[in-house]
């Protein structure tokens, strides 16, 4: 096929495209990927008991900002990264920024604290589970984020499943919340960052693979 | 700004808005520039231009809904093109013998190319290997240029599978090409 008979052939009866493919598709993944990821957390675990105590804390709510914070730039720069030719310029150090805000709380709760405290600060009582949970979490929102990127077109696959993993570990670590008793901003700035960079890790690892088009 | 890109870009927000004249001017206008752009990084695979220029008119066309209207045209179309061409470059795992440097988006439509060379590849045989449920309805629409509404008479399929089977078909064609089939 001569390349003017391929150009005629694209064109007819081409139609027209919906505007904002990317943001609609990416609206339909996160919704259904959150939901299975509520629901997978109300089956498996359940809501923690003193959720009505703890939400008057202001301590739960920095956690929910916080998580909040990372899912709402990694899901910006996988929309991005899901589209050629756009940049993710500030949405990196938007990345950055709530997890360096967490480590100075962390910092200034350590020195504060009696230094028999501070393990304790750190581990917790559940360090060995939650990153575990949060990547389990992860799996809906993971799954229905790749199908949003096939039908698009990511040209930097690596980092594109990269970002998919991210949202993913963000909002399983949000719906998490709900769950976790944890309220230390060492343990909020550590375990919950390795349970998050879980999936990332398996995106960039399975990006180039699954996302070629 | 480079007059091409402004022309270009109208013609596309043109074309996506269902304008199928204009979009047929933008992809024959494109294909000179993605031929320009990828015989000077393929000098020494000369050859495999045409085929390239062939494959990134596809993903252009398959992919032209994450097109925003407020973007450079440059930016995307090159984004396109330099995918395919590295994706055809690790495909032939000779990378190393390369060493033009791809990040160039800057000049990419100040230069165009119209003398189209054969393509190896004939994308007519790989069409026929699809399914007939894809392969028809694109016979139809897009060779015969049948509607929506003959092209499902034709075929005694319904008007939403002659659709789907267009998308579809043209993806898988894209797939072949890739060698992922």
């Amino acid at each position: 096929m001569r390349t003017d008979d391929l150009v005629a052939m694209l064109a007819t009866g081409a139609g027209a495209v919906e505007p904002n493919a990317g943001a609609r598709r990416f609206a339909v993944a996160i919704g259904w990927g959150a939901l299975g990821a509520t629901l997978l957390m109300g089956i498996l675990l359940g809501v923690r008991g003193d959720l009505a105590m703890a939400v008057r804390l202001p301590m739960f709510w920095v956690k929910v900002a916080y998580v909040a914070c990372l899912a709402a730039a990694s899901l910006l720069a996988a929309l991005r990264l899901s589209q050629p030719g756009l940049r993710l310029s500030w949405v990196s150090s938007a990345l950055v920024a709530p997890v360096l805000a967490m480590w100075l709380l962390a910092a200034s709760e350590l020195m504060r604290a009696d230094p028999t405290q501070r393990t304790q600060l750190f581990f917790g009582e559940t360090w060995a589970s939650c990153p575990l949970l949060v990547a389990a979490l992860s799996a809906p929102v993971f799954v229905a984020v790749l199908w949003a990127m096939k039908g698009l077109a990511p040209t930097r696959l690596r980092l594109a499943g990269s970002a998919a993993g991210f949202v993913s570990g963000a909002i399983g670590a949000l719906v998490y919340c709900l769950h976790c008793p944890e309220m230390g901003a060492p343990f909020l700035g550590f375990w919950y960052l390795i349970g998050m960079l879980v999936p990332t890790a398996v995106g960039a690892l399975l990006g180039p693979r699954l996302l070629r088009w | 700004m480079n007059p091409s890109e402004e022309r270009l870009r109208n013609l596309l927000i043109l074309g996506l808005a269902g304008d199928e004249p204009t979009y047929h001017a933008f992809l024959r206008e494109l294909s000179a520039h993605l031929r320009a752009f990828l015989r000077k990084r393929l000098a020494r695979l000369p050859d495999e231009v045409e085929d390239l220029v062939q494959e990134s008119l596809l993903a252009v066309h398959n992919q032209r809904h994450t097109y925003n209207t407020g973007q450079p045209l440059t930016a995307w179309v090159h984004a396109i093109a330099k995918y395919k061409l590295i994706d055809l470059l690790r495909r032939r795992a000779k990378l190393d013998q390369f060493t033009d440097p791809l990040d160039d988006e800057i000049d990419f439509l100040s230069s165009a190319d119209n003398e189209a060379a054969d393509a190896r590849r004939d994308l007519t045989r790989l069409l026929e290997q699809l399914p007939d449920r894809q392969r028809l309805p694109i016979i139809h629409m897009k060779l015969e240029g049948l509607s929506v509404a003959e092209a499902a008479r034709v075929t005694g399929m319904s008007e939403s599978a002659v659709k789907v089977g267009v998308h579809r078909g043209l993806k898988a064609l894209a797939a072949k090409i890739r060698g992922d089939t």
